[in-house]
């Protein structure tokens, strides 16, 4: 199986990749748009037997850093 | 003095790292790989080198501080064996847990290359002791996720503490309060952006690196 890890950064921390991806959004010509934050998607194949606290450890010991990131697991 | 520098795949200042220690110190440097289970016995300096540790990977820093040697590294840091991560090795020892906070992609998003000016914050650890509090040096940074990140409550301890040991004279990288350089709790693990040991003799321009290995020799000795 599948599952997808979705890791971004959490609120309040600056995201200069986001800032700058928002600049070239507007450099294409598109206006309205307020905010870009830039993540992370992990996607991870799978047994059933890997257990969504498994999946969690993973997150919490590698694939995020929670001093300034956030991650949010989605299986389908 | 007995010191241990650490080579992970990718690392690129490892040996400027181990001549710098074995030069101005003269300690006995062994460079150990990083599947090492273990360290050379009786270490009193261990050296992270600065580089591009599994290419930055996930996180500067992130696979290497989960590698064999690293837990080793950790129990000695515990034991208070002096721990020095330069860069790449600030960026390990914070996503190892031994140093607070985060390396975040510099603010201007560009890699910056270039000699900075750098307060001495604090003279009382083993690392800094060979300067005075207050003094301006140079030393130069060469890096693209050196912007030190830490919620408001860790760096009001921080600077409580007298654990900011360096602090930028300028806006390098975005930076919370410009902080270069921080230590642990026990003042045995410095972790810094910039290099002293590129800074070492008159021919690198400059030698107030030099200084950094001098004190911790003095301490250790």
């Amino acid at each position: 199986m599948k599952t997808r890890i979705f890791v971004t950064l959490k609120n309040g921390v600056l995201d200069p990749q986001g800032k700058a991806i928002h600049h070239s959004i507007e450099g294409l010509g598109f206006s309205g748009v307020h905010d870009v934050r830039a993540g992370r998607l992990i996607e991870i194949e799978h047994e059933p037997s890997v257990s969504k606290s498994d999946l969690e450890t993973m997150c919490t010991k590698l694939l995020a850093n929670m001093v300034i990131e956030n991650f949010e697991i989605e299986q389908a | 003095m007995r010191a241990a520098v650490i080579q992970f795949p990718g690392s690129n200042c490892d040996r400027d790292m181990a001549v710098a220690i074995r030069d101005i110190t003269g300690a006995e440097t062994t460079l150990v790989w990083h599947r090492a289970g273990d360290l050379p016995d009786g270490l009193d300096l261990i050296a992270i080198p600065g580089g591009f540790s599994y290419g930055d990977y996930l996180r500067s820093g992130a696979m290497a501080a989960r590698s064999p040697v690293m837990q080793a590294v950790i129990k000695a840091a515990e034991r208070g064996v002096s721990v020095l991560g330069v860069c790449n090795g600030f960026q390990i020892l914070t996503e190892a847990g031994l140093l607070p906070g985060a390396l975040m992609r510099n603010a201007g998003i560009r890699f910056v290359c270039r000699t900075v000016g750098l307060t001495v914050e604090n003279n009382s650890s083993a690392f800094t002791r060979g300067y005075s509090t207050g003094e301006q040096v140079q030393i130069p940074v060469a890096h693209h996720d050196g912007n030190y990140f830490a919620d408001s409550d860790t760096l009001d301890r921080l600077e409580g503490e007298g654990r900011v040991a360096f602090r930028y004279t300028e806006n390098v990288n975005g930076s919370a309060r410009n902080i270069a350089g921080v230590l642990n709790a026990g003042g045995n693990v410095l972790g810094m952006m910039p290099h002293p040991e590129r800074m070492t003799e008159a021919v690198h321009g400059g030698s107030d690196g030099r200084r950094l290995f001098e004190g911790l020799l003095r301490q250790i000795a």
